[in-house]
């Protein structure tokens, strides 16, 4: 920043040479980042026969959207989509009550056993069962296969925890909490009326990373759930684009032919379809998500 | 004793809310935390689950030493291990030069918008980032089939059945997708550099380079050792999630680690599952890992006043 304001002052050639091999570098970066993204939006609207003779290179060919409308025609689409919607609400929703209400009194210095308790909390970041007695958990808790499985396994993120305790802690004075204790205000009724409209920064920093991790996570599904009426829209997409089946009900004998190239366009379609809410979030989110990494390196 | 205990009482008549704030996260972590941590006794036993953990035969370290003289432990190990240290020793570097590079240019709006760029693909998921890395390099489909055919006039062979390749897959795609966001770190360590360095090295005829090298780069030093060290503590616990989806049967040779073998053993439908073997190898990575992160933060306090805890 301090350089823009020196930018009449002349440049020496090393400093020239320098900026030149700068501004290529940094250019050149962008564009690697960006042209598989390009690649793959062009490449969805484009016809499966355009791409296969290698004419789309960067801008669309033959415009089409077949492949969308294949998609959706697509029923696991769209029960994928209606299960990630409905884990995504629910479960950020639940993630922030509980973050809120554990890294609240933990900001409390004269809280009694404080220090344990966040050693509790602090050890399983390091250490956890694993894979195996966690299924089987999930398995006697009889959670596999519902709803919940996704939801309440994850209710509480340590690290989120930790973020948040952080920001009260340096950014709510502790003399409100004196103050409003003078006037014959309980820790319950501080946390709601002055605490948490206080804490809108931190809330929106750590929704966004809770909502993000649940629309990509599918770990969980793929351990936990086998019926396919609640699988999240990324177990979906790991069959079509992994594991490149596509369901017989999209082999309608009438596209039959064109299905080897509809069956192309339709991954890059559907990759642009799980990814574009995320997408169209980022620009506005990206101060938060910035805040958030910041806050989080303060400790740790 | 006794003096304790009425001491507890007054606190807790005082703070009964706050306490009461905590009783829901306090249940969660006791469940989906602890008892899983119990289950390891699994790894103890020769645990069957009809019987329970209860009555399962115990046999002591039996399934540890198993793994550690089996064939598959230099291989799972190493995989993990060389894995991890070819990661680390791209993924790290990277994000640092792109912040000293970033920092450095003088147009505000350039640099806006390539890290708003850059910053992107970090939120695409595992399995979308896989699924674009085999359309794209698809021998026939993919852009590198394509132009590979139209320059030679042949199609290329699938890159996806050599094992040498899926190292270079899984390190590049994460290159690829998290230099950007692993940049902001630094580039806000570097944001506070006191301007009057280098004013004054201007002054003195420095080049920007060598503002760059002796200015910069020293002012972010400390930032660069807590996250080398906080790495290198975590070498062991590589994620299952982009392994498994990289993972086929052509290059399981260099794709096989800890915590694919795990589910491999314990509960992929395709092996016969043996629940105490998977849970000794996958406890047997998690005692190595802790103890890295014991020492290597022990280290990081060290040099520095922040540490993990």
């Amino acid at each position: 920043m301090q350089a823009m304001k020196k930018s009449k002052l002349k440049l020496s050639r090393e400093d020239k040479i320098y900026y030149a091999v700068c501004y290529t570098i940094i250019i050149l970066l962008s564009l690697i980042v960006l042209y598989p993204m390009i690649y793959v939006v062009s490449a969805s609207v484009s016809s499966g026969t355009a791409l296969m003779a290698g004419e789309v290179w960067l801008f669309p060919k033959d415009i089409t959207f077949l492949g969308y409308k294949t998609i959706l025609q697509y029923k696991n689409v769209w029960i994928g989509y209606r299960n990630t919607i409905f884990y995504t609400v629910i479960g950020t929703f639940i993630n922030v009550v509980m973050t809120l209400l554990c890294a609240y009194p933990l900001t409390r210095n004269n809280l009694m056993g404080r220090k344990q308790i966040m050693m509790l909390f602090t050890f399983t970041m390091l250490f956890s069962g694993g894979m195996i007695p966690n299924y089987i958990l999930m398995k006697k808790l009889h959670l596999l296969n519902t709803v919940w499985v996704m939801i309440i396994p994850g209710a509480l993120s340590v690290y989120n925890m930790i973020v948040t305790k952080t920001f009260i802690q340096s950014s709510i004075p502790e003399e409100l909490l004196e103050a409003s204790k003078i006037d014959g205000c309980d820790d319950i009724r501080y946390f709601f009326t002055i605490l948490l409209p206080l804490s809108k920064a931190v809330i929106a920093v750590i929704s966004l990373w809770y909502a993000v991790g649940h629309w990509n996570a599918y770990f969980n599904a793929f351990l936990y759930l086998t019926d396919k009426e609640l699988y999240p829209l990324q177990i979906f997409l790991k069959e079509i684009l992994i594991q490149s089946k596509v369901n017989s009900e999209l082999m309608d004998p009438e596209v039959a032919l064109a299905m080897q190239n509809l069956q192309l366009i339709l991954k890059y379609g559907m990759i642009v379809i799980s990814t574009l809410p995320i997408f169209c979030l980022y620009p506005f989110a990206q101060k938060y998500f910035v805040k958030g990494v910041m806050i989080g390196s303060v400790k740790g | 004793m006794k003096k304790t205990n009425k001491k507890w009482k007054r606190n807790l008549k005082r703070d009964w809310q706050l306490y009461l704030f905590l009783v829901l996260p306090l249940l969660y972590i006791v469940i989906f935390a602890y008892l899983p941590m119990g289950g390891l006794v699994m790894a103890f036993q020769d645990y069957k689950p009809r019987l329970g953990f209860l009555k399962s035969e115990w046999v002591g370290f039996d399934n540890f030493i198993k793994f550690i003289q089996s064939y598959n432990f230099k291989n799972v190990v190493g995989n993990t291990l060389i894995l991890s240290l070819y990661s680390i020793v791209v993924t790290f570097p990277l994000p640092i030069i792109f912040a000293l590079m970033i920092n450095s240019i003088r147009n505000g709006k350039l640099a806006k918008i390539t890290q708003t760029i850059v910053n992107l693909p970090h939120f695409i998921s595992v399995t979308v980032l896989v699924g674009i890395i085999f359309q794209l390099f698809n021998a026939r489909t993919g852009i590198y089939g394509i132009a590979y055919e139209a320059i030679t006039g042949e199609y290329p062979k699938d890159l996806f059945a050599s094992a040498a390749n899926f190292r270079h897959f899984y390190v590049w795609s994460a290159v690829w997708q998290n230099f950007g966001w692993d940049s902001i770190i630094y580039t806000a360590a570097l944001s506070s550099v006191d301007t009057s360095y280098h004013e004054a090295a201007q002054i003195d005829g420095a080049t920007r380079l060598q503002r760059v090298r002796h200015i910069d780069f020293p002012c972010i030093i400390p930032t660069v050792i807590i996250n080398l060290i906080l790495r290198m503590g975590s070498i062991m616990s590589i994620g299952f999630e982009k392994v498994f989806l990289l993972q086929n049967s052509l290059n399981l040779k260099t794709s096989e680690i800890v915590s694919t073998y795990v589910y491999q053993v314990g509960l992929s439908a395709s092996g016969t599952s043996d629940f105490s073997y998977a849970t000794a190898i996958g406890c047997f990575n998690s005692v190595v890992n802790l103890i890295l992160i014991c020492s290597v933060n022990k280290i990081a306090s060290k040099y520095s006043e922040t540490s993990l805890w």
